[in-house]
C-alpha cells in the first residue's frame, strides 16, 4: 500500500501534466494568494515611512497580523449589494479581475528543469506550468482581458462615478497594450522567442540580462505595466477626488477585497514576466547554475525568482507614494505621443539589427537605444511645449481709484 | 467692453529639456521618498503612539473639555448671568439660575448643563465669561456611551475643576472672588469689579 502511493507520488511529480498541475497550485495558493495580503501589509508600512508615520504596528508583532485582521474583518463584513445594480455581472466583475490577473501565472519559468533521482538520466519536468508556444503573447492576451473586470464593475453598478471609472479605465488599458505590446515585441526580435523558459535560458548561458540590452524597452514595459495594473500614477479610474472610488464606489466586503487584490495579483504577474524577460528569471552570477537540475537548485532558483518579483512590487509601491496621479490628458500624451513612437523606433531599429545579424551583441543593441533615445529627445524638443500644469506667476494687478484697471506690466 | 490694454495674458513658464523627459523628475521624487523613509530618528521623534504617549498640550490655552470653577471657600463661582450660553454659537450650554443662599451675589446657578456634543469647544463662554467661572481645560479624551451622558451637569463640571486644578489653576481669582472671602491678594492693579454689598 505504502510503495503503491510511493510509487504515485514518483510518477505524480516525474509526469510533466501533473507536475505542472502541481506547481499552478502551489504558487497559485502560496506565495501568489498570500503575497497579496503580505502586499497590503507592505503597502501600508512602506506608505507609513514615507510618510513619517510608523504604519499598522498593533495587531502581532510590528503589526504583522495586520493582513489576517483585514481578512478576517472583509469576510465577516456584511456583503451588502445595491438595489439598483445588474446582479450577475456585478458579481461576476470582482472574480474576472481576480482571475484574469492570476492567470498569466502559468507561463513563468520559475525555476528551470528539476530532475528527480527516480527519473531516467537526462530527463527532466520543467517548473513552468505550462510551456506554450504563444509564450509572453498569452501574458497579452489575458492581461487584456482584465479590463473586464473593472469595466463591467463600472458599467454593472449602475452609479455615474463608476461608469465614469470603468470608461477611463478601459480607453486607458487600451491605449497602454500598444505600448506595452511593441515593446516586447522588440524583445521578441531581440530574443527570438516568445517562450519565456527560452528567454531566461538565453540569458542565463550569457550571463547578460537583457534590460542591458535595450533599457527602453525595460522602461516603457514597466510605465505600461504600471498603467495595465491601474496602479498609481495611473489609477484614474479610482481616483479619489474626482470620482469618489471610481469603478469599485458601489462595491463592499470580500467584492470589494477582490479588486485590490486583484491589483496586486496583476503587479506580480507584470513583475514576473518583466523579470524573465528583462532580468535574467531565476539567474543571479554565481548564484544559480542553469545546470543544476537538483531539487536544491530548483528551489533556489525559486528563491531567486521571488525576490526578484518582491524588487519590482517594492518598486511599483515607491513609484505609487512618489509620483503624483496624471491628468487624463497627459496620460493618454505619455501612451500615444512618447511611448508608441519611442516603441516603433525601437521595433524598426532591432528589425534592422536583426537583418544585420547584430542582434546579439551588446554595443549594436545600446546604439539602437542611443539613437531612439536621441530622436525622442529631439522630436521633443521641437514639438509645441507641453501644458504644464505648473503654476503661473500672477503680477498684481493694481486697480485704480477711479474704477479703471491699470495694467501691471506686460509679459 | 473690456480694452485691450486691460487684458493680462499670462502663458505658463515652459518645460525644460530635462524636465520634458520626466524620468529625472520622478528620479529626484525618489530621493525625497527614500529621504523620508529612512529618516528613522525623524519617525520616531514625530509620531506618537496615542493611548500609551500622549502630545504634550499647552496646558494655558487648549480647548478641551470645561470646567466650572470654585472659589477658595469651594462654592461655585458663577453667579448664572447667562453670558456664556448667550455667546454659544452652538447653544450648548442651559442655566437655570436660583437665588444665591450667600450674601455676596444675587444669583448662582441651580443647573448648569453643558452638551459636549453639540459643543464645538470655541471658548467663546471662557471669553464671556465675567467671573472666569467657566473654563476650557486641556482634556480632550472624554467618551460616554449615549448621549444623554455626554450633557454634563453642573457637579461633573465642578469635577472636572477638581481634577484639572492643580495641572490648570484657575486663573487671576482676584478678579472674580468679588474681594469678599478675605486674605487674597488684590495688589495686582485691577480695579474692584463690584463694591461691597
Amino acid at each position: 500500500m505504502i510503495e503503491a502511493l510511493m510509487d504515485f507520488g514518483r510518477w505524480f511529480l516525474a509526469n510533466q501534466f501533473t507536475f505542472s498541475i502541481l506547481m499552478a497550485a502551489i504558487v497559485l495558493l502560496g506565495p501568489l494568494i498570500n503575497g497579496c495580503a503580505i502586499c497590503i501589509l507592505a503597502e501600508r508600512k512602506l506608505s507609513g515611512y514615507i510618510q513619517d508615520r510608523k504604519g499598522p504596528n498593533r495587531v502581532g508583532p510590528w503589526g504583522l497580523l495586520q493582513p489576517l485582521a483585514d481578512g478576517i474583518k472583509f469576510i465577516l463584513k456584511e456583503d451588502y449589494t445595491p438595489g439598483h445594480v445588474d446582479r450577475p455581472t456585478f458579481i461576476l466583475a470582482p472574480a474576472i479581475a481576480f482571475i484574469t490577473a492570476l492567470l498569466g501565472f502559468v507561463i513563468v519559468p520559475w525555476a528551470g528543469e528539476i530532475h528527480w533521482p527516480w527519473m531516467e538520466p537526462g530527463q527532466t519536468v520543467s517548473t513552468q506550468a505550462a510551456s506554450l508556444d504563444v509564450g509572453f503573447l498569452y501574458v497579452l492576451a489575458v492581461g487584456s482581458l482584465a479590463v473586464y473586470g473593472v469595466v463591467l464593475a463600472g458599467w454593472s453598478s449602475n452609479n455615474k462615478y463608476a461608469f465614469y471609472g470603468g470608461m477611463r479605465a478601459t480607453a486607458q488599458m487600451l491605449s497602454y497594450e500598444v505600448p506595452l505590446g511593441l515593446a516586447l515585441l522588440a524583445m521578441l526580435l531581440i530574443g527570438g522567442s516568445l517562450r519565456l523558459e527560452v528567454l531566461v535560458a538565453e540569458q542565463a548561458s550569457t550571463g547578460l540580462w537583457w534590460v542591458a540590452f535595450q533599457p527602453i524597452a525595460f522602461i516603457m514595459v514597466l510605465i505600461a505595466s504600471l498603467a495595465e495594473a491601474n496602479r498609481a500614477p495611473f489609477d484614474l479610474a479610482e481616483c479619489e477626488q474626482e470620482l469618489i472610488a471610481g469603478f469599485h464606489v458601489e462595491y463592499g466586503s470580500m467584492k470589494f477585497a477582490m479588486f485590490p487584490l486583484g491589483e496586486y495579483a496583476h503587479m506580480m504577474t507584470s513583475a514576473a514576466i518583466m523579470t524573465a524577460v528583462f532580468f535574467g528569471g531565476w539567474h543571479v552570477w554565481g548564484l544559480t547554475d542553469p545546470a543544476d537540475t537538483t531539487l536544491f537548485g530548483a528551489l533556489l532558483k525559486f528563491t531567486v525568482f521571488w525576490a526578484k518579483i518582491a524588487a519590482f512590487i517594492g518598486l511599483f509601491m515607491l513609484i505609487r507614494w512618489t509620483v503624483p496621479r496624471f491628468r487624463y490628458d497627459q496620460l493618454m500624451r505619455v501612451a500615444w505621443k512618447s511611448m508608441v513612437p519611442m516603441g516603433l523606433g525601437l521595433v524598426i531599429g532591432n528589425g534592422l539589427l536583426v537583418y544585420m545579424g547584430w542582434h546579439k551583441l551588446l554595443a549594436a543593441n545600446l546604439a539602437v537605444n542611443a539613437a531612439v533615445f536621441v530622436l525622442a529627445v529631439i522630436v521633443s524638443a521641437m514639438a509645441k511645449a507641453p501644458v504644464t500644469g505648473r503654476q503661473v506667476y500672477m503680477p498684481a494687478v493694481q486697480v485704480a481709484p477711479g474704477g479703471g484697471r491699470s495694467a501691471a506690466p506686460r509679459a | 467692453m473690456i480694452r485691450d490694454e486691460d487684458l493680462l495674458i499670462l502663458h505658463p513658464p515652459e518645460l525644460t529639456a530635462v524636465e520634458r523627459l520626466y524620468l529625472p523628475q520622478i528620479l529626484s521624487g525618489f530621493r525625497t521618498t527614500l529621504r523620508h523613509m529612512f529618516n528613522i530618528k525623524r519617525r520616531n521623534r514625530v509620531v506618537v503612539q496615542y493611548p500609551e504617549q500622549k502630545r504634550e498640550l499647552r496646558v494655558s490655552n487648549y480647548r478641551g473639555v470645561h470646567r466650572l470653577n470654585k472659589d477658595p471657600d469651594g462654592r461655585i463661582a458663577c453667579v448664572a448671568c447667562f453670558m456664556c450660553s448667550t455667546a454659544c454659537p452652538a447653544h450648548c450650554i442651559h442655566i437655570e439660575a436660583g437665588e444665591s443662599p450667600w450674601p455676596d451675589r444675587e444669583k448662582y446657578p441651580v443647573k448648569f448643563d453643558i452638551d459636549e456634543l453639540r459643543c464645538i469647544y470655541c471658548g467663546m463662554c471662557e471669553e464671556a465669561c465675567p467671573c472666569d467661572a467657566i473654563e476650557l481645560t486641556p482634556h480632550y479624551d472624554i467618551v460616554g456611551r449615549t448621549r444623554e451622558e455626554m450633557i454634563f451637569d453642573k457637579e461633573k463640571l465642578l469635577d472636572v475643576f477638581d481634577r484639572t486644578k492643580d495641572a490648570k489653576p484657575r486663573k487671576n481669582p482676584a478678579v472674580t472672588d468679588y474681594g469678599l472671602t478675605g486674605g487674597q491678594d488684590r495688589s495686582a492693579g485691577l480695579p474692584t469689579a463690584h463694591p461691597k454689598l
